[in-house]
């Protein structure tokens, strides 16, 4: 049996207000929401997923209510579902539960009436203090706005963080660098600065195979890439991911979760999970021996996940037991992404022999040409190996 | 029994979509060869490829039974040969094997250089030919010009040319009587000693080596023992047939008839197209006139995609030699391409269609470098060696010179297109010969040196032509010319499978536009490739591709996982359709692709 590994709670709200033409998410755009029973149906799922996953008192390290828009809940049904997570799971005091929210003027005045329901951090999606590019974002909010929310935010939660997209088409160096000196003002300890990526299915991927939008080349994107790291370090923030930075003792906890390949499970319309249990997918019986990570897919459409949920008590279309070799693949994915990289002998433990899911001797090569840092049995992406890290991961991992 | 003189044996000569399938077909349904349900489209065309292509690769023959006009009962063979000028020798035997051809010319389009080459090779062998000029009810039909056409370009008599539609079944009956008529028929002695012509073997899977014959003189009986002249070896015959054209056993084929053996010999190799087949036990005395082992003319690497295929290949070449003797191989390794075949073959599109029978039969990927040229290279030591691998050069200092095969090139295009076509051939070294019109269409005769025509010639020719122009070309001999060998240099280490051979006057170029092309085939990695063309030590242009610059997914989070996975698989399956050089990874189009010169 393997050590317990971090454990967390992902619950997804899929309803916006308005779809943003970069977003790939699970969103759905409603009129009008039955919040209760979509809060009722989503505890419903997570006793299912608690008892099929023998998950009774597994202590949660981590609660995260995404989207769509999640500060679009009331926040009763927030405070009912994060109940719900302390009855069926067992909770510390220190668990982290984070909200993602909007900084529009209308969330921002529900976000004391989250904090007394349960949420003790809050994810700011501001995406940008330009007004033109909240535009182009298709953003519902002004920056004038978005400060006002984060300045509420900041009042009423001790740990905000704040997003930020940035390499937009005709963005110069020089403009980001400005707005990120702004951002850096800003006291919040947790960044995430993402670069604009094209991603299937948006509004903004068939918008640019129209030729009606060019993202910045790869020489310009890579050079606001490693001034942004730079910036970010010289005001006291750690890159402890590709596109997060947080000070000290701020890192989103569940986030890291998903990057160290730990346990969660995921609950709502779309969510996915990640468990390590005796379960059996496609079995009656449950076995000891049998001890493996489960990977879970909920439904995705809004409505069918919630008939699914009324009737069979859970929304998963898909739950298969992940191989050994894929759980390796993913921690080595994931992992690297992080600045403290991979601990090859922890993934070795669960996974098997490092030769039959590494290239070893790609590996020596890219330490040697300076893509890769080895020490100590961890495994680390250099400056450089960050920069191309989705090529690279293609070179060393055996598929 | 069919008497001798009631016997004729024609060929038909036509340029591809001429007709000539069709016109076949029409002669073998109207002499009751097979029956309208038995009738697929161009029934001699066996061969998926040959039906695709609307080409002949094997030569087939069907015997035809007719009664004409004067009442009398006469046996006609019909020799289907293979059209393309690759074939060369086949062509030449198979017509050898005849009396007279029908030359079939489309009545709109007119005579294309490879008709010209093929009636050739008639008018040598003492052909008497019956001009037919086919497509004639198309609203396009110029007859009157086409006829005077084949007497100024081929010098026939075409005053009584049969204007004929096989499709529309117009001047069939006149195509007959025409062939009984004006064809004599042959000659032979079925008491003399037993001469037969060998006009082409193939292995069929369930009757082994099937060799197709002409009897001269004498009897090809069922169960006679066999000396083939030319290798010595004999056989039993185990049975004697005919093609109706589906095979049937007869007892004894004799003088002046066609048909097939089937004898006790392992593979077509032992079966030499254009040996003379005779008696063991009562040979003759001189062997038929024309046989030439067959020789390779182009030479390329074939390397399988996967290297784990390697075995497959070498049981595919063996098995598609069992049915062509005319392709080599042996095998080759390439410091970049691992173990592959170096396959020679009669020209380029007998290469072309090698190359698909094994991915379509065979089903395997390969990588096939670009073609090459036989050179005589001449060393100081007084040696002469023949290279058909660039990579095999010796070194500089150790040739006194080289020699290079030379063709002579015919081009039939319309007017419009000639300037391009001059250009094409000055460009590849040409030398003008001759250049001459008939009507619209000009024929330019030019002498080139192969290696200038062995790869992406005629391609080009079909793209300055749209299309147009036909071509063909014999070898003429060699000459001795100022070669070099241009290595390709990838971060400093030369990648054999793209060395090649060219003029010097034209290696700068040729080198430039190789490293160019190579730049944009050749994707971005993870470090900068340097690309070099170099002549021995020297460079003679350089490229670089630069070093990737940015590929990292800005989000990855917990839904994420699965797609990022499939992007990772992606990326190795792209990988696997790759040529691991060094640490640089070169797509294996770009082999090929990297040589083809494109339109500057």
């Amino acid at each position: 049996m393997t050590d317990m590994a971090d454990f967390g709670v992902y619950i997804h709200w899929p309803f916006c207000q308005k779809k943003c033409p970069y977003c790939d998410f699970n969103s759905h755009v409603r009129e009008t929401v039955d919040q209760a029973r979509y809060g009722q149906a989503i505890i419903t799922e997570l006793e299912t997923m608690a008892e099929r996953f023998h998950l009774a008192n597994r202590p949660v390290k981590s609660v995260f209510f995404g989207g769509g828009t999640p500060s679009l809940m009331l926040p009763e049904i927030t405070g009912e579902i994060c109940g719900a997570i302390k009855r069926l799971f067992s909770v510390t005091d220190d668990i982290e539960i984070t909200l993602e929210a909007n900084p529009t003027s209308v969330e921002a005045e529900k976000l004391a009436a989250f904090r007394d329901h349960g949420i003790n951090r809050l994810s700011l999606g501001i995406q940008s203090l330009n007004d033109r590019h909240l535009s182009f974002l298709g953003r519902q909010h002004s920056a004038n706005e978005a400060l006002d929310a984060l300045a509420k935010a900041q009042q009423v939660f001790d740990r905000v963080s704040i997003d930020f997209i940035y390499a937009l088409p005709d963005q110069t160096t020089a403009d980001w660098l400005a707005e990120l000196a702004d951002i850096l003002t800003l006291g919040c300890d947790h960044l995430s600065l993402y670069q604009l990526t094209l991603e299937p299915g948006t509004a903004f991927t068939s918008m640019a195979k129209r030729g009606l939008l060019e993202i910045p080349s790869d020489e310009l994107s890579l050079e606001m890439f490693k001034e942004t790291q730079a910036h970010c370090k010289a005001a006291g923030f750690h890159a402890y991911e590709i596109s997060n930075h947080a000070k000290a003792g701020q890192m989103s906890r569940h986030n890291l979760i998903y990057w160290q390949a730990d346990d969660w499970i995921g609950a709502g319309p779309g969510a996915v999970g990640r468990i390590w249990s005796h379960h059996m997918p496609n079995s009656e019986n449950d076995h000891e021996t049998n001890y493996g990570r489960i990977e879970t897919r909920c439904r995705k459409h809004p409505d069918g996940w919630l008939d699914d949920v009324t009737k069979t008590g859970s929304g998963i279309a898909e739950e298969n037991q992940e191989t050994p070799h894929a759980y390796a693949i993913e921690a080595v994915m994931m992992g690297l992404r992080l600045a403290d990289g991979i601990n090859i002998a922890a993934i070795e433990g669960k996974a098997g022999a490092r030769h039959t899911w590494l290239d070893t001797d790609a590996v020596a090569r890219y330490c040697q040409q300076g893509l890769l840092n080895e020490e100590a049995g961890i495994l680390k992406l250099t400056e450089h190996g960050k920069t191309i890290m989705n090529t690279l991961i293609g070179e060393i991992l055996i598929l | 029994m069919v008497p001798i003189s009631n016997i004729r044996n024609f060929s038909i000569i036509a340029h591809i979509d001429h007709g000539k399938s069709t016109l076949a077909d029409r002669l073998i349904q109207v002499c009751g060869g097979l029956t309208d349900r038995e009738m697929k489209e161009q029934v001699l065309d066996n061969m998926e490829l040959e039906r695709e292509r609307g080409i002949t690769i094997k030569a087939q023959t069907v015997r035809l039974s007719y009664t004409a006009k004067d009442g009398q009962e006469y046996i006609l063979n019909l020799m289907d040969t293979p059209g393309h000028v690759d074939f060369a020798y086949e062509v030449s035997r198979s017509l050898a094997a005849c009396e007279g051809s029908l030359l079939v010319v489309d009545a709109s389009q007119g005579v294309e250089a490879q008709t010209l080459a093929n009636v050739y090779h008639a008018i040598d062998v003492n052909h008497e030919i019956v001009p037919v000029l086919n497509k004639i009810d198309l609203p396009a039909a110029e007859p009157d010009r086409v006829r005077t056409q084949i007497e100024d370009v081929i010098g026939l008599d075409a005053s009584d040319a049969i204007e004929a539609s096989a499709k529309s079944n117009i001047g069939i009956e006149d195509v007959l009587e025409a062939l009984v008529n004006r064809l004599p028929p042959p000659q032979g002695d079925p008491d003399a000693p037993l001469k037969a012509m060998l006009v082409d073997s193939w292995y069929d899977p369930y009757l082994g080596v099937m060799t197709l014959v002409r009897v001269i003189d004498g009897v090809l009986k069922k169960g006679m023992k066999v000396r083939m002249m030319a290798t010595n070896a004999s056989h039993t015959v185990e049975r004697v047939g005919i093609f109706g054209p589906k095979p049937t056993s007869i007892d004894a084929l004799g003088p002046g008839e066609m048909g097939f053996i089937n004898a006790s010999i392992k593979t077509v190799s032992d079966a030499k197209i254009g040996d003379t087949i005779t008696d063991d036990r009562r040979p003759a005395e001189v062997a038929l006139p024309g046989f030439k082992p067959s020789v390779s003319v182009v030479f390329c690497g074939l390397f399988p995609l996967d290297a784990g295929e390697f075995t497959d290949l070498r049981e595919a070449l063996e098995k598609l030699s069992l049915n062509d003797a005319s392709f080599s191989f042996e095998a080759e390794t390439s410091a970049a391409l691992g173990f592959g075949f170096r396959c020679g073959f009669l020209g380029l599109l007998h290469m072309e269609i090698i190359r698909e029978r094994l991915f379509r039969e065979f089903n395997l990927e390969l990588i096939a470098t670009a073609p090459s040229v036989v050179y005589h290279i001449h060393k100081t030591d007084g040696e002469m060696v023949s290279l058909h691998n660039p990579a095999d050069m010796p070194d500089v200092t150790r040739i006194s010179h080289i020699e290079e095969p030379w063709i002579e090139a015919t081009i039939m295009t319309p007017d419009e297109f000639l300037g391009a076509v001059l250009t094409l051939c000055t460009e590849r070294r040409g030398e003008q010969i001759n250049l001459t019109y008939a009507g619209n269409r000009a024929m330019v005769v030019y002498k080139l040196p192969l290696n200038e025509v062995v790869f992406d010639f005629y391609d080009r020719l079909k793209s300055v032509t749209k299309g147009y122009a036909s071509f063909d070309y014999h070898i003429t001999g060699y000459r001795t010319g100022e070669l070099v060998k241009v290595s390709i240099l990838v971060n400093s280490d030369p990648v054999d499978a793209l060395a090649m051979i060219v003029n010097k006057e034209q290696a700068e170029t040729r080198g430039r536009a190789i490293c160019g092309r190579l730049k944009d085939l050749i994707p971005r990695q993870m470090f900068k490739i340097a690309l070099q063309a170099a002549i021995g030590g020297k460079v003679i242009a350089r490229e670089t591709v630069g070093a990737l610059r940015k590929d990292v997914t800005a989000k990855c989070y917990g839904g994420d996982i699965t797609r990022k996975k499939k992007l990772l698989e992606k990326q190795k399956e792209g990988k696997k359709r790759m040529r691991q050089f060094g640490n640089v990874d070169i797509p294996q189009s770009a082999f090929l692709e990297a040589l083809k010169m494109g339109d500057n």
